[in-house]
Formats: structure tokens, sequence, C-alpha cells
């Protein structure tokens, strides 16, 4: 049996019996329809209901076929048949026993090629897992298809290409999909297609009085577009009896639609990061009808949850070798944001919240989707409890502050891979990556010369010559050099931007969105406590400069001690911040594509490793090739004062001027945390209320000891399930590279002595 | 007529920012140099000298503590002094506390109570909670552990039960040291008898501070003595148990 959906013609007043509100019934607003309707639960954990047989087999049946995948890379991919909508039979994991159904290909697991970012990447990534490319599709894409790939490559000035191969912008989407973009995919649960449909043909109408300038055809187009995917997510839907054209009736259908809305996004879309939103309080509301008129009971809710996770954690890409090594593993980013506050003060945690962080039992913790908490010390004290005890069992939650982001984005906020805010359905993000501000320092020193090849990469400029840096003229050419490098990574953001809109344009996410939609330009930094602790250094200390027989600055001795970011000290700690402002500032100069607004990241993932070896020594006193701390971090070993002192640094980073977000990756053993498991909890849900109340914005947490760690990395096959949380979401530690194990190994962990 | 008061100083060895072992909720920790007595699996020898000690001020401290002050009374939190041994610098460690006060702050005092005497009933006012490490309760293991009396200890215990300031003993469990069942009844039915003991930290021996012995040039006495297996941590807790004590 496939989910089983009544048929006959849809009747709104039948699917929408019992909710409340006005306005969202006329108007395309899920968050008014959350807000009229929805039930806050300030209760605790006990009402929970474990797995059932059914999910365990469900979820049995996939977790068998891991240990194949994660032996061969990738356990199968369909190479002849380029993945759209439609284009494949439906799949199943257990006919029989699924309650939610879909998979990306017909089997699950199976990858599927998504070429319109680019053949190469395709090919290179059927070519690492032993395939060969299809002959039909290498002539389609080689020939008559153009992909975003070759469009961005014939826009790239030589200068962009140097940047980007020296390493100083780095990560660009412009070989694949460059994701970050939320479908609100509750739409179409709330309202079916046919609805949607017609609210985007009515946008599209009113553009027909305006001239057809270029945005205006672009904008027609893409509206045309849009109603076409929607169409086709219908048809989707249809091969697997689900009649999407009118709205969900049941909680089963709820979660169903919901999820064909986001299968359709993934046939679609590699994109990097691919979220979901902010869906559980929303299903909440349909679950707590089913519950109310007694046709389902808390098992069966917990079922729903569970399948529904089951099926986020199989999504799959097609990438190379080289990007699972730059971000560790097979990351997807599907992304939940989950609780919060509303406007009105009354938290938006349901009990589908708890359901939702309760699979992290019922299936064992995973890396995704990627649970993220929006927290706020207001949040019930059952609900932070929860959080905590399940970031102490599992390690697999991260927290973003809700406090910051609701005056911002609104209460209807969710994340965008790991720390991006967007209201959903209504705003959307240009995914910028990256660059190196640590390299950028070296560049100044240089001249623009590379510290590793000698190249000549930004525009020739007066290196420094003194035995000893000076801080007032370092300062002057670091500026220098940033104007150079946010000049010249806007416009090749620029151009990656144009390209994915003409030839990889996410069709049914964008359907999902209101027209006309808020962009953002998201830019990024990495490298910032290098860059700070170099410069503090210079200040505090001195630093003397090695050059080799061309005069290319390669080593700098550090004489005497200097105040560390990382440790609340306003000495190191200004330096840090005034990098993210000035930055931002010269970020903000450049005009951008579709007049996107200018906000930049503080975030590294786990390129942290990689970015670190592509960057040569540094005047802080780290080696050529030892690894940056991840995003806002402060650098391994030099917060010494303990994980509040090291958070406090960091919360000091403006994140107005980091609207992007900032990501702070913290590990703790679980002895640091109290000696017996409420008071843990209690202690870790008091860390996250003292950061967020003294403005920190994002926090990883890790719960963990370095001999598990250490163990799992001699006996991965014992630590299937270890997941660790790194800069913005978490993976399985097993599948990390060696490097990686080794970084996140050496990180500070706070708590031993 | 103008007073000009001399401000209170004293030596620090570091201060740290901690959860969940040195007093409830996430706390500021300074550790005060000097110490009277010399454990043979002390974990911070670091601290054992005053003039390895940096010289500072109430004032300087208390700026420090400031900067933490929203963060640590959010957690639940507070400041605890500890060392090193906090009643060998009895004034500083007052002058602090009553600072601390002032501000609302949470305040425990980590000591071994062999000065216990040196502390003043006004510093006691000022303290909410007394970390009290006991050691032993055998008078010889207790000198052969620490090279000091026991007695002390216990009067301060005594006192700190008539003053009503409350108490969480920590008792480290070393192997063929601290172990001996009959010894650990002894203490148990002793603190029994307290009213004020909230709760018996049972810490398992570890020798996690053996780097520092090594970067100091001095031997670790412990070196090879076994770390406690849990089966003889959870004995022991039970015994504290059976004395109607909480024990953790």
């Amino acid at each position: 049996m496939t989910a089983t959906v009544t048929a006959g013609p849809p009747v709104t007043t039948e699917a929408w019996r019992g909710f409340a509100g006005s306005h969202w019934r006329d108007q395309i607003d899920v968050r008014d329809f959350i807000q009229a309707s929805y039930t806050p639960y300030e209760g605790d954990s006990a009402f929970l209901a474990g797995p059932t047989e059914r999910t365990l087999a469900v979820w049995g049946k996939v977790a068998a076929l891991f240990p194949e995948e994660r032996r061969r890379g990738i356990l199968e991919v369909d190479t002849g048949l380029p993945s759209t909508i439609t284009s494949h039979r439906p799949g199943y994991i257990d006919r029989e026993r699924e309650l939610i159904v879909g998979l990306q290909t017909d089997a699950p697991l199976r990858r599927a090629i998504m070429p319109n970012g680019g053949l190469r990447m395709v090919e290179n990534g059927l070519k690492a897992y032993g395939y060969k490319p299809d002959p039909f599709v290498t002539r389609v894409f080689g020939s008559y298809r153009k992909t975003h790939n070759d469009g961005v490559f014939d826009a790239y000035t030589p200068e962009m290409r140097a940047a980007r191969k020296a390493g100083v912008i780095t990560g660009l989407p412009d070989a694949y999909g460059r994701g970050r973009i939320i479908g609100d995919y509750r739409r179409v649960a709330l309202y079916g297609t046919d609805r949607l449909i017609e609210a985007k043909r009515a946008e599209r109408a009113r553009l027909d009085t305006r001239p057809s300038s270029p945005d205006v055809i672009r904008d027609r187009e893409e509206l045309a577009e849009q109603i076409r995917a929607l169409g086709e997510l219908a048809r989707m839907a249809a091969s697997y009896g689900c009649d999407v054209s009118r709205p969900a009736a049941t909680a089963r259908e709820a979660v169903q639609w919901l999820y064909l809305g986001f299968l359709a996004a993934v046939k679609e879309q590699n994109g990097a990061a691919m979220s979901l939103g902010r869906t559980s309080t929303f299903l909440d509301v349909y679950l707590q009808r089913d519950l109310d008129e007694g046709t389902i009971d808390e098992v069966r809710a917990q079922e729903l949850i569970d399948d529904f996770v089951i099926k986020l954690r199989i999504v799959r890409f097609l990438r190379t070798p080289e990007y699972d090594a730059l971000f560790s593993g097979d990351p997807t980013w599907v992304t939940e944001s989950i609780g919060g506050i509303g406007t009105d003060g009354r938290p938006l945690v349901t009990r589908t919240s708890f359901r939702f962080l309760q699979t992290l039992y019922n299936l064992g913790p995973a890396p995704e989707p990627n649970l993220t908490v929006l927290w706020s010390p207001r949040l019930p004290e059952g609900f932070k409890r929860f959080c905590a005890q399940v970031s102490i069992d599992t390690s697999a939650i991260q927290y973003e502050s809700d406090e910051l982001m609701r005056p911002r984005t609104g209460d209807d906020t969710a994340i965008a891979c790991c720390v991006s805010a967007m209201a959903v359905g209504r705003q959307m993000q240009f995914f910028g990556a990256r660059v190196n501000l640590a390299k950028a320092l070296l560049y100044a020193i240089n001249g623009g010369r590379d510290e590793m090849t000698g190249e000549q990469i930004a525009p020739e400029a007066p290196a420094l010559t003194r035995e000893y840096l000076d801080y007032e003229q370092l300062r002057a050419a670091y500026d220098h050099m940033l104007d150079w490098l946010a000049t010249t990574y806007v416009n090749a953001l620029n151009v990656i931007h144009y390209m994915h809109d003409k030839y990889a344009y996410e069709r049914i996410e964008m359907a999902l969105h209101d027209h006309p939609v808020h962009r953002f330009m998201a830019c990024g930094i990495a490298g910032l406590s290098v860059a700070a602790d170099s410069l503090s250094a210079v200040k505090h200390a001195r630093v003397r400069v090695v050059r080799d027989a061309t005069g290319l600055a390669v080593d700098y001795e550090v004489e005497g001690e200097y105040p560390a970011y990382g440790n609340n000290d306003d000495r190191a700690d200004a330096i840090a911040a005034d990098l993210v402002e000035s930055f931002m500032a010269k970020v903000r100069r450049h005009p951008t594509y579709r007049n996107a607004e200018h906000t930049q990241s503080v975030l590294t993932i786990t390129s942290n490793v990689v970015y670190g070896k592509h960057t040569g020594n540094t005047p802080d006193g780290r080696r050529a090739g030892q690894p940056f701390a991840p995003g806002a971090n402060p650098m391994n070993g030099r917060d010494r004062h303990g994980v509040a002192a090291s958070a406090l640094s960091v919360a000091k980073l403006p994140y107005e001027q980091a609207r992007d977000g900032i990501s702070l990756t913290t590990t703790i053993t679980p002895e640091a945390l109290g000696h017996d498991p409420a008071e843990r909890a209690a202690h870790l849900a008091g860390i996250l209320d003292a950061y967020m109340a003294s403005g920190g914005f994002h926090m990883n947490v890790n719960v963990l000891d370095r001999a598990t760690l250490e163990d799992a990395m001699e006996h991965p096959e014992k630590y299937p399930e270890l997941t660790v949380r790194v800069s913005g979401y978490a993976v399985n530690f097993v599948r990390l590279t060696r490097e990686q194990q080794l970084d996140v190994i050496s990180r500070t962990f706070h708590g031993s002595l | 007529m103008n007073t000009t008061v001399e401000p209170v100083t004293g030596r620090i060895h570091s201060w740290d920012l901690s959860t969940g072992v040195d007093g409830p909720g996430t706390r500021f920790v300074l550790f005060l140099s000097g110490c009277p007595l010399r454990c043979l699996y002390c974990a911070n020898p670091d601290t054992w000298h005053m003039r390895v000690g940096k010289q500072t001020c109430v004032d300087e401290v208390m700026t420090e503590i400031e900067k933490y002050r929203i963060f640590i009374t959010t957690a639940g939190g507070g400041v605890t002094l500890t060392g090193g041994e906090a009643l060998l610098q009895p004034a500083f460690t007052a002058a602090i506390f009553r600072r601390c006060k002032e501000l609302g702050l949470h305040t425990a005092l980590d000591t071994s109570g062999f000065l216990g005497a040196r502390a003043s009933d006004e510093l006691l006012a000022d303290t909410d909670l007394v970390l009290l490490d006991i050691k032993s309760f055998d008078v010889r293991t207790y000198r052969k552990l620490t090279g000091g009396d026991l007695a002390p200890t216990l009067s301060f215990a005594t006192r700190l039960d008539r003053l009503g300031v409350p108490v969480w003993i920590r008792y480290v469990l070393v192997p063929g040291w601290t172990d001996d069942p009959a010894a650990v009844d002894g203490l148990g039915a002793f603190l029994a008898g307290l009213g004020n003991v909230d709760r018996v930290d049972v810490l398992p021996f570890h020798k996690l501070g053996a780097h520092k012995y090594e970067a100091l040039g001095i031997p670790f006495p412990l070196r090879d003595t076994p770390t406690p297996d849990p089966e003889l941590t959870e004995r022991v807790r039970e015994q504290f148990r059976e004395h109607g004590l909480r024990a953790l």
C-alpha cells in the first residue's frame, strides 16, 4: 500500500476544520495560520512515545544499507537519468510499512545526477566512485545545454580565477548547486498546489502592465517556471498516490504533503544546504487536531514524525570526494528549526518540538536532519531541560539565539544551512562561501604575493620590509588588501548568482516563496581568530619576520606574550570585532546582483582544516598547514579560561555586522557539567541561557570525552552513530577524514584540567 | 580627617570558569597561591608556593569577576575561591567575598579546613557554601597523605555546623589510601552528626595533574597508584548513603 489518500474533490472546509484565524485563509500566510491555531506546550518530556516495531523495521531496512554505503562512498547512482521533479518512478523503503512515502530516485540511497549545476562535478563524482559517465548525458550537457558552471567561467575575470585558485576566496558555489534556499514546504500541506498555483498566477499577472525591462522579463519567466514546477510536484505526488493539489486533511497527509514539497526540491537541486525550515509547530497543529478527534494516539503521532525523519536522514547527493573532504562526510544540511518565542510572548514550543528531538532516541543519533533549537532564556523549563538532556546524550543539537533573530527576521525564522536566519517563504539568500582573512593578512605583508607559491595574486603593493612588523603599518596594508578582497569577492559572487539563476534556477523552492522575495548576499569570513591573534601579537608582543631569498615573508618569530582572542580580554577581542565590522563595511560598498542585501557569516563548517592547509605560517605563531579554528572559535588551546570565557569573547562579535551568523563550537566533557544527569542538564541549560543573555548567537554543543573519540578513530566499526557537532552542523565522526578527526580531538576540550 | 584604606592585596595563581565541579552552576574560580599541606595526590602542585603567584588586589579581581557577572548569575553559578589554600590569605578572601555579596553573587570557599581557625565569623557570614575537603578520617593516614593534622578540619566542620554554613564534603578516593571501609564509615558517622552537610562528592583520584609535576621537576608520589574502578567508587558512595548522606 502507498500512503492512503481519500479520493474525492478537495474540500477546503473539510481540510481546515477546527482551525482558527482568518487572514491565512485569504492570503498565503503560514505564520498567521500557526499563530492562530497552535497549542503551546509548557510541560516536560514524560508524554513521549518510544519507537514502534514498525518504525524500527523501516529504519532497520535503510540502516542495513549504511555499512556498504560507507565502505564504497556511495551505494548506487543512476548515471543515465538527470534528475527532475518527475524524472524517477516512485521508490520505497518498505512499501507495506512506510507511513510517509517518497524517495529521490526509485530506490533508497540510490543517488541521482543533477548536471544543471555543472557537468564536470557530475562526471568527476561518477569517476571517483568507479562509474562511467553516461554518453547521452555528456552529449546533452556538453553540447546542447549549457550549465551554471560553464556560465560562471565565461564571466569570471582572471583576477577572480587567481583568487579562487590561491584559496584566498574559497568554496564558491560555481560548480554545484548553491543551496541555502528554504522553500516554505508547509504551504503545500496547508493550501495544496492548486491554490498555490492560483496565487502565483496572480503574482505574475501583476507584472503584465509593467514595461518589459530585463528585470521584469526575468521575473515573469521565473514565475512561469515556478507554476510549472508546482504542477510537476502534483504529478510526482500523484505517482505516490497522493493528491497534493488539495490541502492536507489529516496529520498524516500534512506530514506527507510537506515532505513531498521538500522531496521535489531535493530531486531537482543538489544545493550545498537543503534546509527544511521550521515545520514542527506547524505540523503540531495537525497532529493535535487528530489527537483531539481521537483518530490517532501519541504512539502514532510519534511514528509519523519518526517516519518523516527517516526520509530526511537519507537525502543524498552525488558529490566528489574532494567536496566531502572539505565538508566532512556527506552533508545535506537538512536543517529544521525548533522552538523559539513568538512576538506575542508565547513560546513556539509544542509537543511536536519534543517529538522531533525524540527521534534522536527512537532512531539513534544522526547528523541529519540538522536539528536546531532557537534558544531563549524565556523558553519553558521542561523544554530547556529536554534539549540539554538530548545534547548530553547525543551531541546532535545546535542552538541559535531566538532573542537576536526575532527582532530582525520575525518569529517565523528558520535557519538555512548552519547559522543563516531567514523569514520562511519571504527571504532567501545567495550563498557566498567565504574569504580567508588569515591569508589576506599574509598578502598584506607580502605585497599581494602568495606566501606558499610566491605568485602575485592581488595587485602588486609595497611589501612590508622591516625586520619587525609594525602594527600601524600592517593595519594600513591589511586594510588596503581587504579592500581589494571585498571588491573581487562581491563581484565574483554577482557572476555566480547571475549564472545560477540563469542555468540552475530553484523553481520549486522559489515557488514556495512570496514574490517579490527579499534577497541576501551572504558573504563570509574564515580565519578570524588567526587574523585577530596575529594582529594582537604584532600589537602587544614583537613579531620578527623571516624572509626567503626572494624577500617573501615565510615565517614569524613571536617575542613575548600577547593576549589571545578567546579569553574575554578586550585587548584581543576588540581586534576580532573590528575585523568583522570593517570587512562588512567593505563588502557593503559594492552593488550586488538583484540588489541583494549584504550580509556575512563567521562560519567555516569543517573547511577550517583545508583553509589551514593552504595557508602559510602566520604571525600569531600558527604553523603553515595547521588548521584554523572553526567558525568564530578561538584558536585551539589559546582559550585558557574555560568555555564561558571563550564563549564571551565570541559573543562580542557584533551580530548586526554578521547577520548571516556567527558560529561557535564547544566541546565539554560530561564530568565538566556535573555529577549526575539531572545536574548536567540543568547546568547545560544554564550555560545556554547565560551565553544567549550575553549576546551570543550560536553554540554547537558536544558533550564527549577525548577517550571516546580516540577509541572511535581506532575502532570505527564500534561507533557507527557517533555524532559530533562541527561549526553549524553535525557529522558522523567515523566519516571524517583522519585530519579532521585529529582536528576535532585537538580542539579545546573544556573540562580537562 | 582623611583615612586612607590600604587596598587588600593577595597572591593568585590563576582563574578559570568551570561548571559543575567547584560548586553549583557555572562559576568564576579563583586559584589562590600557597598551601600549607602537601597532599600526595595534589592535582595543582603549581599552586603550593605563594612566591610563584601573581600579586594582585581585590579591585583587580573584582574587575575580572564583573566581566562574568551576567553569565554566572544567569547560569545559576557564582564565585569559588580555591587554591592552593584560600585561608592562607584570609583577609584577601574575606574582602573578595564581601564584595561578591555586595554584588549579590553566590560565594563558595573550597578549603581543606586545616586553617579553618583563620576564617573570621564575618568571612563565614559572607560564605554561602563551603566545599570542605576531608582527605581521610584516619589520623595517621591523614598525616601521611597531607603532612598535616586532621583535628583542625574536624573542628572547622563542627564550627560551620554551629554557624549554619552549608557544606559539600569532597572526598578524594585513592585506592590503598582512602578506601579503607572502616575509615569511610567513621567519616560517614561523623558527617551524619552534622546538620549542614548537603552532599558528599566522592571524587575518584585521577592523574591529570601528573604533567605539572614533570614540568616542576618534582616526583609525583602517586604516579603508580591506580585510579579507582567504578565498583569501588560506588561502594564508597553507598557507604556514605547508609549514613543518610547524599553521596554523588
